[in-house]
């Protein structure tokens, strides 16, 4: 019993929750932007997978992992405004327009992979970003391993974490966001540029899940790998509904998502097969969406395109 | 029936085709960047598909599933659904042909097939009814809830066949279907099987149902104005659930092709993609039967001519997954085109 | 008092109709000047383009004497010209402050003062006498309360003229008399207020002078004291020459339609009708008069199934149908013609064949056995009805989008009549249908009720129901409240009804009463 109990709870589970938790939180907040703006960014995997990537190529031939990520959040971003504009401009179902990205991201990144690193499968090891050490930090008891040790762009997603919710909620700018998402006409008749804060939003989202695919490629491993993010884009939706729009909300379900992906192959070990553990984020998710009764806590305008009267 | 003819929409096929002209030109400029001519590389695309018996008979094995997949979401979408849990269904219906297949060993042909056709079938619609339900009753929206339902097949059947169906070695598969649950080949050495048949018979059942019977009726008119279609008298809940149900039936029988006609046995995430690429057919052939079937041609073409592109050229076969994004995303811009054309009398 | 608006001929045109003819308005400062008017008079439009959401063909706009144009909100915002619509444009998970500082914000950097936000609420709320809690979501608030938001946004905004688009249409009459008296607190600041209504109480009520329009041109303005609930009726309906239709004297027989004190909610919760009761005999023609928002929509979907009734009874027949689904009620004799044909009453995108079967095509001849539709029956029904009604043009697989709205409205009337209903139910049977379809469908109307059907009338267009009806009912804030046989209603007397006032203080022959 003490056992399973310390298989469960120890430094080391923390530290690779904090570690699995990461890429999800960086596309969950940009998800959360995207969404309070009103506009449903399914994308989120393809702009993740097509960050990942760039961050790579960008590292391999700057030899500079940061300059890797700062390629990725630029593609990403560019990503997240061709969304807007087929969404926002040209009205298209938002989550075609999503699906379409997923799918033509996951051809173009293996695409270039083979033209840029000639090989199948996986790229060259690249630069990376290597994990820190906290001097005072790292020597607390307990937490210390956990918090201490880990690698930049952990912090930097809890940090984002942070800034989204203050953005969100506490500045002029977030109040517009969310005015838009929830009632777009209202925030039009107070002379709010309805179309401008949703391209915003949804450019934001994509530079984030960007950001978050980098962390991926060059942070965690130091390569390419097709298909790496694996539907880590789909978890960090359902975070995302989960945290119910929320930074911090969306923080509490990635790390309960990353727990339990960093608890995969401990339950292994206990007989419990991984792929119960690997359907729970969804299962919940699915359980969590009747507690609330479906869109009672979704941004009201969120899916639907303005047309602005008159 | 020349009557008929003159009521076919011709405006509503420009788009499409359009759609498909447009995405063939940025492809070009891919082929462009290997330093490859597009012209040869479309060349080399088209004679492998449709030049040789073989290419042509590839190429309408790997339009099959396609043309399930979308009809699967098209159906939804007539309903004013979003299946994009297709690919979810499909798993959970090819287990569920798979396990037909092998564990009812000796059945005659006659029963065992259609057998584990059905299974297919049912095992699609189930996985398709609960986010209708969820929708009917709750109001949430289908396109999470089917996102989420996919993870949890893909995961479901990872464990079934890495599990209690593993196969006989370390290969993350289960044992092969028996003899009398495959579907015979039309033209070995390809893998094109009597499954175009069923997918053919599968399009014609969908116009039927679809415009000829009472609940045909009864889901467009919950697609095109569920409040008008109360008015009617129509349970729009119940609709819900039976156009995701019978949906998920289709995507179920992609899943079924690719066990009892491609593989013989359930392969771990044997899929590339098919649910999603349902949706792109679906779209391209305008949620249309006959527009569906054409599409998945289409698609099966540029698979099978990529191949072969890939081999001959330089230019990878991945090519043709961006086209097929790109096609996917002027299809949906299509009020892009309505700026250009001037169509009349389209919304 | 100094003019503080004036707006010179202003014309507006839509498709289809002139919402605007060359009208003129002054404003004078600190006055409350009502702008009076029935539904289709011009007078949202009117203030619509005062706000800057529409723009006039024609005309032109003085705020304190220097001409302007305003082309959008902001222009008027920043003339300090406020609206405060019908409906509210409150983002609900938003507190009162944020909702009242929303596009412009007071701030520390980027960050939201929210703190400053509060206080300046609290301190408009004092000035004006509208008291709100700062602090709470827009919500968990009352429509009266999420009003007085609106109306403070528009004071925080500097509003020195303020527009309230029918005000009192969302509000119990507590909460108009709490209105009324913010009006007055208003006036007394120095704001001058236009308030869009219907409801000639109110007008009497508060207002120093009234502006009445009617079909989109000004029939005049005069003091208020100068004038009265009778004068006011008068203005806003006119003498209009009615159409007449041929028809007998009625022959009313059992009672087949039987309401008692219903009650039924809109989709925000407030209560829309409000114990009405009424009957309707076989053979005869009640027509429920009244302006649009007191109950009519919600208490004829009740009727149909399509709104589930809070409280009372429905009897069709004898048989209670409170309940029931709007299928088995079709089935049970009642036949609908809904007020909103393009939401309700129409699959736009089908055929007018396909139309014209919805909710019998679950029925012999057009389904057969298997399940499956029976084209060539669809397609005579089709034929028949299009040749019976005049559906022009006469092509059933044409799509009913492309239908003008008289022929879209004649194939909902064919499908509803055809089946020779036991209850027919007309809803604004002739909105936004020409003169031809029009008399067409009045002279089924009566050809129904002929048959031996019973007919019950909702319309807002008082001529159609006096034309029509054998007894006439006026449907006023969720009641009936008052039921004449025909002879003895007439336009004013309808109109002084509809707009609120009583029975016992209206007198017959060219009375001068005042309502109070």
């Amino acid at each position: 019993m003490w056992k399973i109990l310390t298989m469960l709870i120890n430094t080391t589970i923390f530290s690779a929750t904090l570690r699995m938790a990461t890429p999800l939180l960086f596309a969950a907040v940009g998800g959360i932007f995207s969404e309070r703006s009103g506009v449903v960014n399914i994308g989120l995997e393809g702009m993740m997978l097509i960050g990942a990537f760039t961050a790579v190529a960008v590292s391999w031939y700057t030899g500079s992992a940061w300059l890797g990520v700062l390629g990725a959040l630029l593609a990403g971003a560019l990503m997240g405004f061709l969304h807007g504009v087929a969404s926002i401009k040209y009205r298209a179902n938002q989550v075609v327009s999503g699906t379409a990205i997923n799918i033509f991201a996951g051809g173009l990144t293996v695409y270039l992979q083979r033209l840029i690193f000639k090989m199948a499968g996986v790229s060259e090891a690249v630069p990376r970003i290597l994990d820190v050490e906290l001097p005072l930090i790292s020597k607390i008891p307990w937490i210390g391993p956990v918090i201490g040790r880990q690698n930049p762009m952990v912090y930097l997603a809890f940090l984002t974490v942070i800034v989204a919710h203050v953005v969100v909620f506490k500045t002029a700018w977030g109040l517009r966001l969310r005015s838009v998402g929830e009632h777009p006409a209202a925030a039009d008749s107070v002379g709010i540029n309805v179309y401008r804060m949703r391209y915003a939003a949804v450019t934001i989202s994509g530079a984030l899940a960007g950001v978050g695919g980098s962390y991926l490629s060059v942070a965690h491993l130091s390569r390419f790998v097709e298909g790496m993010t694996a539907g880590r884009g789909f978890i960090a939706l359902a975070a995302m509904i989960f945290g119910k729009w929320n930074p911090i909300g969306a923080l509490g379900a990635c790390l309960f998502f990353g727990y339990a992906d960093a608890l995969q192959m401990r339950l292994q070990e206990l007989g419990i097969p991984t792929q119960f553990v690997q359907m729970l984020p969804y299962a919940l998710t699915m359980i969590a969406l009747i507690g609330f009764i479906g869109r009672a806590v979704a941004p009201k305008a969120s899916g639907q395109p303005y047309v602005k009267e008159g | 029936m020349l009557d008929r003819m003159k009521r076919i929409p011709y405006h509503v096929v420009v788009a499409p085709i359009l759609a498909v002209l447009l995405a063939m030109v940025v492809g070009s400029l891919f082929v462009l960047t290997v330093g490859e001519s597009p012209l040869a590389a479309y060349k080399v695309l088209l004679q492998e598909s449709f030049g040789t018996a073989r290419g042509f008979a590839t190429t309408l094995q790997r339009a099959t599933p396609l043309m399930f997949t979308g009809l699967a979401v098209a159906f939804a979408f007539r309903a004013g659904l979003f299946n994009i849990g297709a690919e979810g269904q499909l798993y959970i219906g090819a287990f569920a042909a798979a396990w037909v297949g092998f564990t009812f060993t000796n059945l005659p042909k006659i029963i065992h097939l259609p057998l584990a056709i059905l299974a297919s079938m049912i095992g699609g619609a189930i996985w398709a009814a609960v986010p209708g339900y969820l929708k009917a009753r709750f109001g949430i929206h289908e396109v999470i809830n089917s996102i989420m339902m996919n993870y949890i097949a893909y995961f479901l059947t990872d464990w079934l066949v890495t599990g209690p169906f593993q196969g006989s070695t370390m290969i993350p598969e289960t044992k092969r279907v028996a003899a009398s649950a495959t579907l015979s080949r039309l033209m070995p050495p390809t893998r094109l099987t009597t499954a175009i048949y069923i997918a053919l018979i599968a399009a014609a059942v969908v116009y039927i149902l679809m415009w000829r019977t009472k609940l045909g009726y009864e889901i467009r008119a919950v697609g095109l104005n569920p409040t008008a279609a109360e008015y009617g008298g129509i349970s729009v809940a119940k609709i819900t659930v039976a156009a995701m149900a019978i949906s998920g039936a289709l995507a179920g029988l992609a899943g079924m092709e690719q066990i009892l006609g491609l593989n013989n046995r359930f392969i771990q995430r044997f899929s590339p993609d098919l649910g999603f690429m349902g949706v792109a057919v679906a779209l391209l052939g305008k949620n249309h039967p006959v527009g569906i079937v054409l599409a998945a041609v289409l698609f099966g073409a540029l698979q099978t001519g990529a191949a072969a592109m890939d081999r001959l050229t330089s230019v990878p076969r991945e090519l043709i997954t961006i086209l097929q994004g790109v096609i996917i995303f002027f299809v949906a811009a299509e009020y892009l085109f309505s700026r250009f054309m001037k169509v009349k009398g389209e919304a | 008092m100094a003019t503080v608006l004036e707006m010179k001929g202003i014309t507006k045109q839509f498709p289809g109709v002139l919402a605007n003819d060359h009208i003129d308005l002054d404003v004078e400062e600190g006055e409350i000047h009502a702008l009076v008017g029935e539904n289709g008079s011009g007078k949202s439009t009117l203030m619509s383009i005062l706000f800057g959401i529409y723009r006039a063909d024609a005309g032109e706009i003085y705020v304190r004497g220097r001409r302007v144009e305003i082309n959008e909100p902001r222009d008027a915002i920043n003339l300090k010209i406020g609206m405060v619509f019908q409906h509210f444009m409150l983002v609900e998970p938003l507190t009162v402050a944020e909702n009242i500082v929303l596009g412009s914000e007071l701030k520390r950097g980027p960050f939201l003062d929210y703190d400053t936000a509060v206080a300046e609420v609290e301190r408009l709320s004092a000035l004006y006498g509208l008291k709100i809690d700062p602090h709470a979501k827009i919500q968990d608030l009352s429509v009266g309360l999420q009003q007085r938001v609106e109306i403070l946004k528009a004071l925080y905004r500097g509003a020195e003229i303020l527009i309230l688009d029918e005000p009192t249409a969302v509000l119990t009459p507590q909460e108009v008399d709490e209105l009324i008296e913010v009006m007055r607190n208003l006036r007394a600041n120095g704001t001058s207020i236009i308030f869009i209504t219907h409801r000639i109480r109110e007008v009497l009520a508060i207002s120093d002078r009234v502006t009445v329009l009617r079909r989109g041109k000004k029939v005049g303005t005069k003091p208020t004291s100068e004038t009265n609930a009778q004068d006011l009726a008068e203005m806003m309906v006119g003498r209009k020459v009615l159409l007449q239709v041929e028809k007998g004297p009625a022959k009313p027989g059992d009672v087949v339609l039987e309401v008692r004190d219903l009650a039924v909610r809109d989709k925000r919760g407030a209560l829309k009708v409000n114990g009405a009761s009424f009957t309707v005999r076989r053979g005869e023609i009640l027509g429920i008069a009244g302006v649009e928002g007191n109950g009519q929509t919600e208490l004829v979907e009740a009727l149909a199934g399509l709104a589930r009734p809070e409280s009372g009874q429905i009897l069709l027949q004898g048989r209670d149908i409170t309940q029931a689904p709007p299928l088995k009620i079709k089935q049970w004799g009642l036949g609908y013609v809904p007020e909103d044909r393009h939401r309700r009453g129409l699959v736009l995108d089908y055929t007018v064949a396909d139309n014209l079967i919805l909710g019998l095509h679950t029925q012999a001849p057009f389904r057969t056995r298997l399940g499956m539709q029976d084209f060539r029956a669809i397609k005579e029904n089709a034929v028949k009805l299009v040749e019976q009604f005049d559906i022009r043009p006469p092509y059933p697989h044409q799509p009913a989008r492309k239908l003008s709205g008289g022929n879209q409205q004649k194939v909902v009337v064919a499908r509803e009549f055809a089946r020779d209903p036991e209850l027919l139910i007309c809803s604004q049977p002739t909105r936004g249908v020409d003169i031809g379809a029009i008399e067409f469908i009045h002279r089924q109307v009566v050809a129904q009720r002929d048959r031996g059907a019973a007919v019950l009338l909702v319309s807002a267009e008082l001529d159609e129901i006096l034309s029509l009806s054998d007894r006439v009912a006026v449907m006023y804030n969720g009641k009936i409240v008052a039921v004449m046989p025909v002879e003895e209603a007439d336009e004013h007397k309808l109109g002084f009804l509809m707009l609120g006032g009583r029975l016992e203080d209206y007198q017959a022959a060219g009375g001068n009463e005042v309502a109070r």
